[in-house]
Formats: C-alpha cells, sequence, structure tokens
C-alpha cells in the first residue's frame, strides 16, 4: 500500500479510461459475459436464443461505434490493468481488425437466429449457444489483440469453443470429422506458440506496436526469415491455404448445417486476417522475400480447391472446397502485399465471411425443403419455392464473382493488383478460379434449382418444412451481398484505409504508445 | 545451460514429430502432448536463463536492486501449459469416444466422414 | 478400484483436499498458489472422489453441473474486470479496498475476485472432464 506515494506515471497509464476507450475492449468482453451466463443457465434452453441474440446485438453495436470511432479517429487502444505498454497486454483496433470483427458479429447474428430453427432442446441443453458466444470473444479477441501472444490464447479459446460446436450431437461422422479437425489445429497453434517464442526471444516483447518499431533494428541480427517462414506455416495451416488445408474439407460438412456456416464463413479468416497482421505489418521485408512462395501457396490453393469442389456431390463439401479456393484468393493480396492488394483480400474477407455463411445457410435451408445435401437427390426447388431459387441464384452469383454480387468488386481489385504487381499469371489464376467456381456453383444451382423432379407427387408433400426463419436469414445476409455489389464504395474506403494502415504502421504504434514514449 | 536445454528441446521435437507421423491416434496425442512439453522448453530457453535471484522488488524500493530472473517466461509457459493441459484432456476424451463409437484408433480406418469411393456428381441432367 | 478401505477414505481425503484448494487459492493472494493450481488440487479432489464411490454421488454432491460452475466463475472473472469501468481506468485493472470484519482489516480486490473465478472455471472444467472420462470407465 506504499504505492501511493509514490509518482506512478513511469510505470502505469493514468489518464483516465473513458466509455469510448472501453469500445476496444467491449466486443471480446460482451460475449465473455453472455457466454459465461449461457453456460451457467446451460439447462434452461428456452433462455438461450434469446440471451445469445442479445448478447450478439449488443456486441455488434459496440463493434459498430469501435469501426465509426477507428474511421474518425485513427487506431484506438487500451492497455489491460492500467501497465505502461508493452508490459500490459494491449488490445489495438485498427480499421482491419475493427471491420472484420464487425462482419464476423453480423453473421455469427444471423447464425443464431438460423440456430433457433436448426438447433433442438438436445443441442442447446448440450451447450450450442455459449460455445457460440465464447467462440465469438475468441474470434473478435483475435481481431482486436495488439500483442503475439495473446493472439495465442484467443486462437486457442475459439478453437476450444469450436471443438464444443464441431461434437455437438456426437455422430459417428461428427466425431471422426472432430477428431482429424482438433488434433491438426492443435498443431497449427502450437506451431504457432513455437514461432511466438523464437520472436520473444528475438525481440524480448511480444507487444505487435513494439514489435513493429523494433523490427528495422533487429533485421541485422535476428533470425526474421526464420520467424516468418514458420508464422506463415502456422497461419497457413489455420487459414487451410494448400497443401496444409486438409483438415476443412475432412470436418466442415460433419456439424449441424448453423456451425458449418458459422466456422466456414469466419474461422478461416481469422489465420488469414492473422497472416496479414503479423507477415504484412510486422515483417514487410521478409514477406517481400517470400512474396513468390506465397503466391504459388495462394495460386495452388485457390485452384486445386476449387477442382476440389467440382468432384463433390454433397453441397456441404462443395462448400468447403469453396471457403478453400476463397482462401488461396485473399493470400493472392497478401503475395502482393501492395496498398490495392491488400484492399483486395480485405474486400475479399469481407465478402467471404458473408457469401460463405449464406451458402451454408443455403444448404441448410434446401435441406430442409428437400431432405438431403446430395446432388443426387436435389432437384426441382424452382417449382415450390421460386425465393429460394433467387436467393440461390444471387448466392451462386455472389460466390463466381458476377455482377451484381458480393464476389466481384474484390476480384477486379485483385485482378488489377496483380497485372500491376506484374505477376499476369497470378491474375489468370484468379479469374481461372472464377472460371471454375461459376462451373461448380452453376451445376449446383442448376441440379439442385433447375433440374426437373424426378416425382413431383412426391415432392409436394415434402413442403412441410417452414422456411421462414431461413428466408429471413438469408435475406439478412443478402442485403449486405446486394451492397457490396452495387454500391461498394464505402467498403472499398473501409479496405483501403485498413490496407495503408498495415503498410504504414505509425499510426497503430500512436495508438498503443500514445506519448510518444516509444522504448 | 542454454546449449543443454537446446538439445532437449531438439530431442523433444524430434520424438513428438516422429509420434505425430503414426497412424494411431493415441501415439499422436502422445506426440502433441510432448510437442507441447518441446514449445515451453523452447519458451523457457528464448527467455534467457538466469539463475540469480527470484523477481522480487524488496520493500523499501521501488525496482529490483539486481539482475533478477526473467518473470514473464514463466508467466508464458504456465499460459501455455494451462491450455495445453485443458486441449490434452479434451483431445483424449474425444479419441476415447471416437475410439469406443468407430471401433479403430487407426487414422486409415476412420473413414466415415470421407468415405471411400464416393460416385461423381451428377454430370448431366 | 472400490475396495472398502478407499470408498471409507476417499469422503475424508476428498473434503481435506478441497480445503487444501482453497487454502493455496487465498495463499496465491501473496504468495505462490493461486486460481489454477487451486482448482486443479479441488478437481482433482472430485475424480478420487469419483473413482471411490461412482460418478453419480460426485454429481448430488456437486449440486450445480460442473460446466454451470465454470460458467459462473468465467462471469465472476469477466465481472472482476468490468469493475474498472466505474473507475475510469482500463479493463481488468486491480482495484483494492480494505473492510473491517469482525475488527479485521481485511484486504478486498478485483484480483481476488478475478483469482476465485479462474478457480471456478478449472474445477468445472476439469472435473467434468475427468467424470466424462470416469463415467465410460464404468459404464
Amino acid at each position: 500500500m506504499a504505492a501511493e506515494t509514490v509518482d506512478i506515471s513511469n510505470a502505469m497509464v493514468t489518464a483516465p479510461a473513458t466509455l469510448g476507450d472501453w469500445l476496444v475492449v467491449a466486443p471480446v468482453a460482451i460475449p465473455l459475459v453472455f457466454g459465461a451466463v449461457l453456460l451457467m443457465v446451460r439447462h434452461e434452453t428456452r433462455f438461450h436464443a434469446g440471451l445469445a441474440i442479445a448478447g450478439l446485438m449488443a456486441t455488434f453495436a459496440a463493434n459498430v461505434g469501435l469501426l465509426e470511432r477507428v474511421l474518425s479517429e485513427g487506431p484506438q487502444a487500451m492497455t489491460m490493468g492500467r501497465w505502461l505498454p508493452p508490459f500490459g497486454i494491449s488490445f489495438a483496433a485498427d480499421a482491419l481488425g475493427a471491420s472484420l470483427a464487425l462482419v464476423a458479429t453480423l453473421v455469427a447474428i444471423v447464425c443464431a437466429i438460423y440456430a433457433t430453427k436448426e438447433i433442438d432442446a438436445t443441442g442447446r441443453r448440450y451447450g450450442f449457444y455459449p460455445f457460440m458466444l465464447l467462440m465469438m470473444a475468441g474470434v473478435g479477441g483475435s481481431f482486436l489483440t495488439g500483442d503475439v501472444f495473446n493472439l495465442y490464447v484467443w486462437f486457442e479459446v475459439f478453437l476450444i469453443s469450436s471443438f464444443g460446436m464441431l461434437v455437438l450431437g456426437s455422430t459417428h461422422r461428427q466425431l471422426d470429422g472432430a477428431t482429424k479437425y482438433a488434433i491438426l489445429n492443435l498443431v497449427g497453434t502450437t506451431l504457432f506458440l513455437t514461432a511466438t517464442a523464437f520472436l520473444y526471444g528475438t525481440f524480448g516483447t511480444l507487444n505487435m506496436a513494439d514489435i513493429a518499431g523494433k523490427v528495422d533494428a533487429m533485421r541485422d541480427t535476428g533470425p526474421l526469415m526464420t520467424l516468418t517462414v514458420l508464422y506463415l506455416l502456422a497461419f497457413g495451416m489455420k487459414a487451410a491455404a494448400f497443401p496444409l488445408n486438409f483438415w476443412l474439407p475432412a470436418s466442415y460438412h460433419t456439424p449441424s448445417i448453423v456451425t458449418a456456416a458459422l466456422f466456414g464463413g469466419v474461422l478461416t479468416k481469422v489465420g488469414v486476417y492473422a497472416m496479414m497482421r503479423i507477415l504484412v505489418m510486422l515483417f514487410p521485408v521478409e514477406r517481400a522475400v517470400l512474396a513468390d512462395l506465397i503466391a504459388w501457396v495462394a495460386a495452388g490453393t485457390m485452384v486445386l480447391g476449387i477442382m476440389g469442389a467440382l468432384a463433390q456431390s454433397d453441397i456441404r463439401r462443395v462448400l468447403g472446397f469453396v471457403v478453400i479456393s476463397g482462401v488461396g484468393v485473399m493470400m493472392a493480396g497478401v503475395a502482393l502485399g501492395t496498398e490495392a492488394g491488400l484492399t483486395g483480400t480485405v474486400l475479399y474477407a469481407f465478402h467471404s465471411i458473408i457469401a460463405m455463411t449464406a451458402l451454408y445457410l443455403l444448404a441448410g435451408v434446401m435441406n430442409g425443403l428437400g431432405g438431403s445435401y446430395s446432388l443426387h437427390e436435389l432437384s426441382g426447388l424452382y417449382r415450390n419455392y421460386p425465393l429460394l431459387a433467387a436467393f440461390a441464384l444471387l448466392l451462386v452469383l455472389s460466390a463466381a464473382g458476377l455482377p451484381p454480387a458480393s464476389g466481384l468488386w474484390p476480384k477486379v481489385i485483385l485482378v488489377r493488383a496483380s497485372l500491376d504487381a506484374g505477376l499476369p499469371w497470378l491474375s489468370f489464376a484468379i479469374l481461372l478460379t472464377g472460371l471454375l467456381t461459376t462451373v461448380a456453383m452453376g451445376r449446383v444451382f442448376i441440379l439442385t434449382i433447375w433440374r426437373q423432379t424426378a416425382k413431383p407427387a412426391e415432392n409436394d408433400t415434402v413442403v412441410a418444412g417452414r422456411p421462414a426463419v431461413g428466408y429471413a436469414a438469408l435475406a439478412m445476409l443478402s442485403l449486405p451481398i446486394l451492397l457490396l455489389g452495387l454500391y461498394p464504395e464505402p467498403l472499398i474506403r473501409i479496405a483501403t484505409v485498413s490496407a495503408t494502415g498495415l503498410l504504414e504502421a505509425s499510426s497503430y504504434l500512436g495508438a498503443v504508445f500514445p506519448m510518444e514514449a516509444q522504448p | 545451460m542454454e546449449v543443454a536445454l537446446s538439445v532437449f528441446v531438439g530431442i523433444f521435437f524430434a520424438v513428438a514429430i516422429y509420434l505425430m507421423l503414426s497412424k494411431h491416434i493415441i501415439r499422436i496425442l502422445l506426440g502433441v502432448s510432448i510437442f507441447g512439453n518441446a514449445v515451453n522448453l523452447t519458451i523457457f530457453t528464448v527467455g534467457r536463463v538466469v539463475r540469480e535471484v527470484p523477481p522480487i522488488i524488496p520493500e523499501a524500493l521501488q525496482t529490483p536492486d539486481t539482475i533478477t530472473a526473467n518473470p514473464l517466461p514463466q508467466a508464458l509457459i504456465l499460459t501455455a501449459i494451462v491450455i495445453s493441459f485443458s486441449f490434452f484432456a479434451f483431445l483424449l476424451v474425444l479419441a476415447f469416444r471416437t475410439y469406443q463409437e468407430l471401433g479403430t484408433d487407426d487414422t486409415d480406418g476412420m473413414r466415415v466422414a470421407e468415405p471411400e469411393g464416393e460416385p461423381l456428381p451428377p454430370l448431366g441432367y | 478400484m472400490r475396495t472398502l478401505i478407499f470408498r471409507t477414505i476417499a469422503p475424508y481425503l476428498t473434503s481435506l483436499m478441497v480445503l487444501f484448494s482453497i487454502f493455496v487459492l487465498l495463499r496465491g493472494h501473496n504468495d505462490p498458489g493461486g486460481g489454477f493450481i487451486g482448482g486443479l488440487i479441488a478437481a482433482s479432489a472430485f475424480a478420487i472422489y469419483g473413482i471411490a464411490c461412482g460418478v453419480s454421488p460426485v454429481r448430488r454432491a456437486l449440486y450445480f453441473h460442473p460446466m454451470a460452475i465454470s460458467g459462473f466463475g468465467l462471469l465472476l472473472a469477466a465481472l472482476a474486470g468490468w469493475m474498472s469501468l466505474f473507475f475510469e481506468v482500463p479493463f481488468l485493472t486491480g482495484l483494492w479496498t480494505t473492510v473491517s470484519i469482525l475488527g479485521l482489516p481485511v484486504d478486498l480486490s478485483t484480483v481476488l475476485f478475478f483469482d476465485i473465478g479462474v478457480y471456478l472455471v478449472v474445477v468445472g472444467a476439469i472435473t467434468s472432464i475427468a467424470l466424462a472420462l470416469e463415467e465410460r470407465e464404468h459404464g
């Protein structure tokens, strides 16, 4: 208690934390509190959906506030426990983290709404909603933390919650998929930890802003190339980049469809985000050395991913491979490392989070109406459900990157960026992927929606399902997809701010070390 | 000291990777567990091994008066141990359950989610 | 494992270990110890009780579901962090106060509640995993 007589300004933050500063931690702290409450009332399943949606709405509001503040005032930071950075763990939100957290929360809300129909009382008692909230806390933490070790911790938080969601139901298929998913992801995060150990040994700090400030001085002495390669490996595994992608098609089609929607939308993007944050912001010179490798990995991921999709007959497995191919497209921007390339990557991440979630939910609605996920069995949905056909058309266009849907602009930006960077073959790969995606998704559309149904009389009797919730969820996701397709300027602006923030980290540094107290 | 620890880290990594190359889940799990310990030992080693004094500031002072051991690697290791411990516990339950349900812990035999010889998607109407 | 000797001793052993775990938890205030290690001790106590007397007596004795305990711990830890909101300091800042209980000054802090939260999270999570494993072995 002697501390009262001591001048603490050398060790602690003395400026009072305003409510606005709290916005930086609110997107993590709110779902954490709601997840905890949901865990406590696990057996009162009737409260679950309401509590979860309320919690996610509150998180969404905090995210909107945070993004608005970040866009108007620049990056925001808060260091836990009043310790001065880099000694305390900093949370730092720039446009990239804040916008991705916002989009992820948006699709989580839609998934929570869809789950009211999809997840029955058993699934809720098992803990679907608590796990979902805790997972979103982990995802939000990953997007907003400013500390590499803390990033690892948030990775593990959302990973362990995702295990819980993945085995919900415990069918043989799920156990099989979950075992592979769990082990391979654990190996991936342990690799991440290995890299972080060497990072700490090299820099003596784990604060991202601190490292970004010190990296130039360490370039001659530190094993920075080793670190960068290790991080590329670890995040490539998390993001399901070829040739480390095999856990994804083994597991993403096994859980309940709403879980798959959330995973396919959000989780791989966290890997891409971490890749951008660490490789582009912290180690730009080393990334440039590896650019060719990353470009080949990107091209391999996108082309081989979509070729995998062509060979599948289960819609969920098709979508799993489309997710992988999207990761390849995003990595193309990381390989370019230019402002335009990163803008395309960020914009593609927005598109992919929303569109992949919507596509999985669409598959769920189709299964609810047609009773199957198989391309062999689904047919003639247009006849009875024209609205579903409209949604399906929009989403197929979106995945394929055709107007008026959301996939167009990010691909345009990425193709132009790779042409400008003198990599025409990379833009060819992106365009080829677009063509193959059109084929793969177009075939899904033609077979399930267009194809004449074999037994129309029997099909009419299946019209028991009332997909109101499914339609509502699809409509909620179709709006941003159309917005991104028809009026992309605001989102392109956010993506550009994100990209410049990565390439020019001084404002990020200034937010974490406010008094120019940079060591 | 660092050299000896580095050799141990190398041995740990080698054993872990060897075990993880196995086809049997239980060996992979043991490998993952050793992998985690290898990383913990790495953190400990790269945090500079100082044998002097525990990092406790004497009551009368504001800063430690001598060079002390670095407490941060231990905090990191503790966090990593906590996480890998809970993961390992969870994976053990999962693997045991899988073994009971599927009747095998051979990854070659675990083809329920991705069955072999699946038909191609319809090639036309 | 359900021998007479073990079954007779187990309740005493369990209560002793739970007591010790709380001691370790509170000792963590100023000395080595703390929520995580205390929670592990308590979880092993319940595991021993489960091995000796079966899983359902443990579940009855705990009254709350282990995951609910864990959720309460998480809530406690998170709220201990949120307390900072009212004092205009950053998230998770340690706040201290001294209250007088029966004439003795007792230091209370958000750190203590955070640690109790960690203790409960660990007790809940590890106990639930241990009981799940034991249930399979016997059932």
